[in-house]
């Protein structure tokens, strides 16, 4: 089950409150010095605030122009430190949901653990340190992340899961690790405490969520290193023509150059480009899953080859029926009824499987027994055989060996038929049963590891975005081929080992790939370690969830692909709207330049194809635009772009048009008109 | 326009293409150590030299490749500089002229160590034959060389996969020389002698013209310095006209062949880069880009060209001729504009028209084919590293896009290459602009200029454009041998070279240590016409962005004021 949890509405009043508190917060140079393009935004509307007062004190008729530039240049600041303090606060809401677990806590440290006497002091849940053992009991609050040393409990881990049924936690085996913060609802456990204060999984957690621990992901710094770069360039450009004006006659006032920086250096990217990150973990968050780092969320995307755990994310994890075959001289009908009777009485899966089969295929309804004299033969190890006896029908199925043998027929005096099927079904990895009635064989019952509907869909779709997956599964390589043939996997481990999946991991690196994979045994660890997205379920041990850089609260493995959708998303997020700050600026130029030397040069007044009103309203409304752009784009950013699974080049063709064309075209459409409302209102 | 001009046009850059391919598979050869139908006379010669050179031959890493790279460059600035200094001490000066003043060699010597060119004195009446034999038409060859193998190192970079070593500086010094640079010149210059360009020792010839007067009439050593000269992209007469002069230059054909020569080793580097990363695709893209700067650029001009100036048409001029002045008769319209586009695509910087009296749009287009630095092809090697560190930035935006990190060739870019190809890429705005903006303040600078108004700051700006991206031409108008502008415009000329190419070497180091990652659907295709498209606008978008308010005070006012009628 995917549980995800409603996103906070996209402009929550009491998010947006902090924000815009949060955003003045921000303004503090060290803390900005961090994103160098709004730095320098920061500190050239300082200098223009500076020229507005000296304008104002000296009357030199301009304060109304220069007063109005530091207004937006300060607005530009503030609209991009909203975006990010935006985000943060969606994180923090999220958070909070799970800082509500965090109550202190009394736990019950044992005093003298070697012995069976369940003697202890309550000690508060901070004081206790990695090593301690604690009795957790019947209602109990397990204290901190830990390790069952002894005993067994089902627990209520809904605090971190949101999934209201509780799960079994006992010593040894996979199903060891307990959280902190999660209740026992019965039994009682022995526990030795895993993390010291502060440090539990969920502090982390909190962490994270909040931006507390952000730091920038390799991607993330490379971007910025290039808008650095833009932001340099476009000051060197900008800096010299205040001398090629000069050679021309006109002189520039720092006003105007600011301006004219200012919606050059690449802001709309800057400004939103930390909220996009955090976004990307929060759609995580949303999803259940919890990266323990940025960098784990970019390298999703990234990834090549997905690891899949063939049960429960390939097939439904049961043998189903999926066909019956008689031998001859048997109606199909006579053996579809005698089947189901058979298995009315069976509550495996496999068994209830088949009457399901009957029912939908064969249109057969549950036949009344009422009133008949029934007996039901019960599944045993040593028969191997189950059935009823109705009246005087006995109806069996069971293993072909033992069905075989209930008949009294050897192998090779079996009817051809009857092998022949047998033999197909083994071949395809499938399981037969045999079925007989009143001691003659019937047919033969296919059981097989049934694919899961839509997966296959969902494979072609991770392939035309160019990533492998490679099945992993214990079974044998026949039945292992037959499932990866049927699911339309690229690839698969048979016979699958622990070692197996590491060797394999290790040796798709080597050749310069990038490998996700979930697992949740202590065994699956050093690979959940070596391989770049490793997601580790929530049921799983503390070993997996250590190794891990993920873990998944739903702990549902299918969401590999999700997780890797979401990277992409956060990659493209980002690119499209560099491209897109980057191509804005084509037509600032044409509202800028002409203006600056429209006195030297009217000739120049050309290049004015916005027809803007006059100078200085298009020098102003270049520079709203600018400021208003980052607003305009902060769901974007926060919703990340549209993802589809429709390979690089179509991706490419589709975000190049939307955001790279687009770019160009919007900032004439958007300055005309904010040029319009300028003159309207005498601004300018 | 004619059709015979575009026929002309297409013709010969058909004829470019077919030849580039073919001499790019061969130079991939050359460089992969694979046996050509050069080797068996030429490797004895490589072992010699070699062995008398005494180097290693051993794989370098970037810093040991860059470093060999410095040095050997810093030994030919020394003795290059030496020889101007002394010349009137040294044999080979038949008019005996005296010793090059300190700032003139000094901007001379570097202009020729960094593939320049750029040439602030007369050629004929300045330099003996020692200086432009055992000096220039070396550092022709040296320099071209230096190009050629730094594109090859850098090439490997995206070949190899977690290599910690680039090649050999040496090797591929030796081998650019020997197995591509020699003989090529060697064909041109003969090709060159046939069309009647002079090739003797002698100093020059004293004539009595027709109206009496005594006329020294330079000569010397032509066919063989005009090959090098186009073919390692150097663009340095031996003459002050450069190849509009008819010993530079003497005909149609001898136009034909010049444009061909400087295009083909320049063109055929992609085809060489395709080659030897395992796919030829890659290479194909490159120069289509390439190609198509070069195609679009020369329509531009062919057109401002033949519009002519509609304020000399007024005076009554003939306006089918169009613009003529500048312009030789014997190349005509297509040709001149072909020769002009390709001359400041490539870094080369022969000229056989005055760019100075280009209409103002098509003065623009040379200026402008400088300023989007010097990749379109770019000089011999300059420009496929050029245009690889740029394309290494388009990658990155583009990948980003399809939600990947960015990957070229299977090499992943990471801030690492993206901080090494910003500072690479930082160094021309900043030469260009900042002396631009300097000299545009200071009367000693302005005291050169020719002319006034909007068409002097195009020359300040095309002289510091040629300067720092190594091209060589100039617009005429300025009086570059200057104390100020000859040590401005050398180290303009440094700092595009080197300060360049350092950092280049250095992605080419880190990425040559990257394991190639295997393609696949979900990385982004960069051989395909959406490659192209892209590259196409990152180049023009970067850099229209930089230099547009510049532009928009020389070329761009000057052409609205040409059509409003005004003069300066």
């Amino acid at each position: 089950m995917t549980t995800k949890l409603a996103a906070p509405a996209l402009f929550n009043s009491a998010i947006l409150v902090q924000a815009i508190k949060n955003s003045f917060l921000k303004l503090n140079p060290k803390s900005l010095a961090r994103n160098p393009v709004i730095f320098v935004t920061e500190v050239v509307a300082a200098l223009v605030t500076a020229f507005w007062i000296r304008d104002l004190l000296s009357h030199n008729g301009n304060a109304w122009f220069s007063g109005q530039i530091a207004a937006w240049l300060w607005f530009t600041v503030l609209f991009a430190n909203f975006a990010e303090a935006v985000a943060e606060g969606r994180g923090k809401a999220q958070a909070e949901a799970l800082r509500r677990t965090r109550t202190d806590t009394m736990a019950k440290r044992l005093i003298i653990p070697e012995t069976n006497d369940r003697i202890f002091t309550k000690v508060s849940a901070s004081l206790l340190n990695p090593g301690d053992l604690v009795l957790v009991e019947t209602g109990d609050l397990i204290p901190a992340d830990g390790e069952i040393v002894e005993g067994i409990a089902s627990v209520n881990e809904s605090a971190i899961t949101g999934e209201s049924a509780p799960v079994i936690r006992e010593s040894g085996g996979d199903r060891s690790a307990v959280t902190g913060g999660t209740t026992v609802l019965s039994d009682w456990i022995k526990v030795k405490i895993t993390a010291a204060p502060g440090n539990t999984f969920i502090d982390r957690m909190i962490a994270l969520v909040e931006g507390a621990e952000r730091k920038k992901t390799p991607n993330e710094l490379a971007l910025s290193i290039l808008l650095a770069g833009l932001t340099l360039i476009f000051l060197i450009a900008v800096v010299t023509l205040w001398g090629l004006a000069g050679y021309s006659g006109t002189t520039l006032s720092i006003t105007v150059l600011v301006a004219l920086l200012v919606t050059l250096i690449p802001t709309t990217i800057g400004g939103l480009l930390s909220a996009i990150g955090i976004a990307g973990m929060d759609r995580l968050i949303r999803f259940n899953v919890i990266a323990t780092s940025g960098r784990a969320v970019e390298a999703a995307g990234d990834v090549d080859t997905l690891l899949l755990d063939k049960t429960g994310t390939i097939t439904y994890g049961n043998r189903l029926a999926t066909a019956f075959i008689p031998v001859s001289g048997v109606a199909e009908k006579k053996l579809v009824e005698a089947v189901l009777l058979a298995s009315l009485a069976d509550e495996t899966p496999e068994g209830r499987s088949i009457v399901a089969l009957c029912k939908s295929n064969y249109s057969l309804t549950e036949p009344n027994l009422a009133g008949q004299q029934t007996e039901i033969i019960a599944f045993s190890a040593t028969t191997r055989i189950s059935g009823i006896n109705i009246g005087t029908r006995k109806l069996r199925k069971g293993a072909v060996d033992a069905i075989l043998k209930y008949v009294g027929v050897t192998a090779e005096k079996a009817p051809p038929e009857f092998t022949q099927a047998v033999d197909k079904i083994s071949r395809t990895g499938g399981t037969p049963l045999g079925v007989a009635e009143n001691g003659k064989l019937l047919g033969v019952i296919h059981l097989k590891d049934v694919v899961k509907p839509d997966i296959k869909l969902r494979f072609n779709a991770l392939r035309a975005m160019g990533i492998r997956t490679v099945m992993v599964t214990g079974d044998n390589p026949i039945t292992a081929a037959t499932i990866a043939s049927e699911a339309g996997v690229d690839d698969f481990i048979a016979e699958a080992t622990p070692e197996d999946k590491l060797a394999y991991i290790r040796a798709e690196q080597k050749s310069g790939r990038m490998i996700a994979m979930c697992g949740d045994g202590t065994n699956d660890a050093p690979a959940l370690a070596q391989a770049d997205v490793g997601v580790a379920m929530q049921s799983g041990t503390q070993a997996a969830r250590e190794a891990g850089n993920m873990v998944d609260l739903d702990s549902n493995p299918t969401k590999l692909i999700e997780i890797v959708e979401i990277g992409k998303q956060l990659l493209m997020t980002r690119g499209s709207l560099t491209t897109f700050s980057i191509a804005n600026d084509v037509a600032k130029y044409f509202a800028i330049i002409p203006a600056l030397f429209i006195a030297t040069y009217p000739e120049l007044g050309a290049l004015n194809v916005m027809h803007l009103a006059s100078p200085q309203s298009a020098i102003l409304s270049a520079i709203i635009f600018n400021a208003l752009i980052i607003i305009a784009l902060i769901p974007l950013a926060l919703r990340g772009i549209a993802y589809r699974p429709i390979g690089a080049s179509a991706v490419l063709r589709r975000n190049l048009l939307i955001y790279g064309l687009g770019g160009l075209v919007v900032p004439f459409i958007g300055i005309k008109i904010i040029d319009l409302l300028v003159a309207a209102l005498h601004l300018a | 326009m004619t059709f015979v001009g575009w026929s002309q046009i297409i013709i010969l850059l058909a004829l470019v293409t077919f030849s580039a391919w073919a001499l790019g598979g061969f130079m991939a050869a050359v460089f992969t150590g694979k046996r050509t139908f050069l080797s068996q006379a030429i490797a004895p010669l490589e072992c010699v030299i070699n062995r008398l050179a005494g180097v290693s031959l051993k794989e370098q890493n970037w810093q040991a490749y860059a470093l060999a790279m410095l040095a050997f460059n810093a030994v030919g600035f020394v003795v290059l500089y030496g020889l101007m200094r002394l010349q009137s001490f040294l044999p080979l000066n038949p008019r005996g002229f005296s010793a090059v003043p300190e700032a003139l060699s000094f901007n001379t010597a570097m202009s020729f160590v960094t593939n320049t060119n750029w040439q602030a004195y007369a050629g004929e009446s300045t330099m003996s034959h020692l200086v432009q034999m055992a000096g220039f038409t070396v550092h022709n060859f040296l320099s071209a060389a230096t190009g050629i193998a730094l594109a090859v190192a850098f090439t490997r970079a995206f070949a190899r996969s977690s290599s910690a070593t680039i090649g050999n500086f040496w090797d591929d010094l030796v081998k650019s020389m020997l197995y591509i640079l020699l003989p090529l010149s060697i064909i041109v210059a003969i090709a060159f002698m046939t069309t009647g360009i002079p090739q003797t020792l002698q100093g020059s010839v004293d004539a009595t013209t027709l109206e009496g007067v005594k006329q020294t009439i330079a000569m010397g050593p032509m066919a063989s310095q005009e090959a090098i000269k186009q073919l390692g992209t150097n663009g340095g007469g031996f003459l002050n006209a450069n190849s509009a002069h008819p010993f530079e230059n003497p005909s149609a054909w001898s136009n034909y062949l010049s444009i061909f020569a400087m295009l083909v080793v320049s063109g055929a580097m992609p085809f060489m880069f395709g080659q030897m990363v395992g796919d030829k695709r890659q290479g194909r893209a490159l120069f289509i880009t390439m190609g198509l700067f070069i195609v679009v650029g020369t329509a531009i001009v062919y057109w401002a060209e033949t519009s002519g100036n509609p304020i000399i048409q007024a005076l009554g001029i003939d306006p089918l001729q169009g613009n003529m002045e500048g312009k030789e008769l014997r190349f005509g319209q297509a040709m001149t504009a072909l020769f002009v586009v390709a001359t400041t695509g490539l870094s080369c910087g022969a000229v056989n028209a005055m760019h100075s009296s280009l209409t103002p749009l098509g003065g623009l287009v040379p200026l402008f084919m400088i300023q989007l630095g010097e990749v379109l092809p770019g000089g011999v090697g300059s420009g496929l590293y050029g245009i690889l560190v740029i394309a290494v930035l388009t990658v990155f935006i583009a990948g980003l896009m399809v939600g990947r990190t960015p990957d070229y060739l299977g090499k992943k870019i990471e801030a690492k290459e993206m901080k090494l190809a910003m500072l690479a890429l930082l160094i021309l705005p900043l030469v260009i602009l900042g002396f631009s903006a300097v000299a545009a303040m200071l009367p000693t600078a302005l005291s050169s200029l020719a002319n006034a108004g909007p068409h002097g700051l195009t020359e300040i700006l095309y002289a510091y454009s040629s300067a720092a991206g190594n091209n060589g031409s100039a617009f005429a108008g300025l009086n570059a041998n200057t104390g100020w502008f000859n040590t401005t415009l050398g180290i303009s000329m440094f700092l595009g070279r080197f300060a360049y190419i350092v950092p280049m070497l250095a992605i080419a180091g880190s990425l040559a240590a990257k394991t190639k990652i295997p393609a696949s659907s979900g990385s982004f295709p960069t051989h395909g016409p959406m490659f192209v498209a892209l590259l196409v606008g990152v180049i023009l978008i970067l850099g229209g962005l930089q230099y547009f308010p510049s532009l928009a005070l020389s070329p761009i006012v000057e052409h609205f004021l040409m059509l409003a009628g005004k003069t300066f």
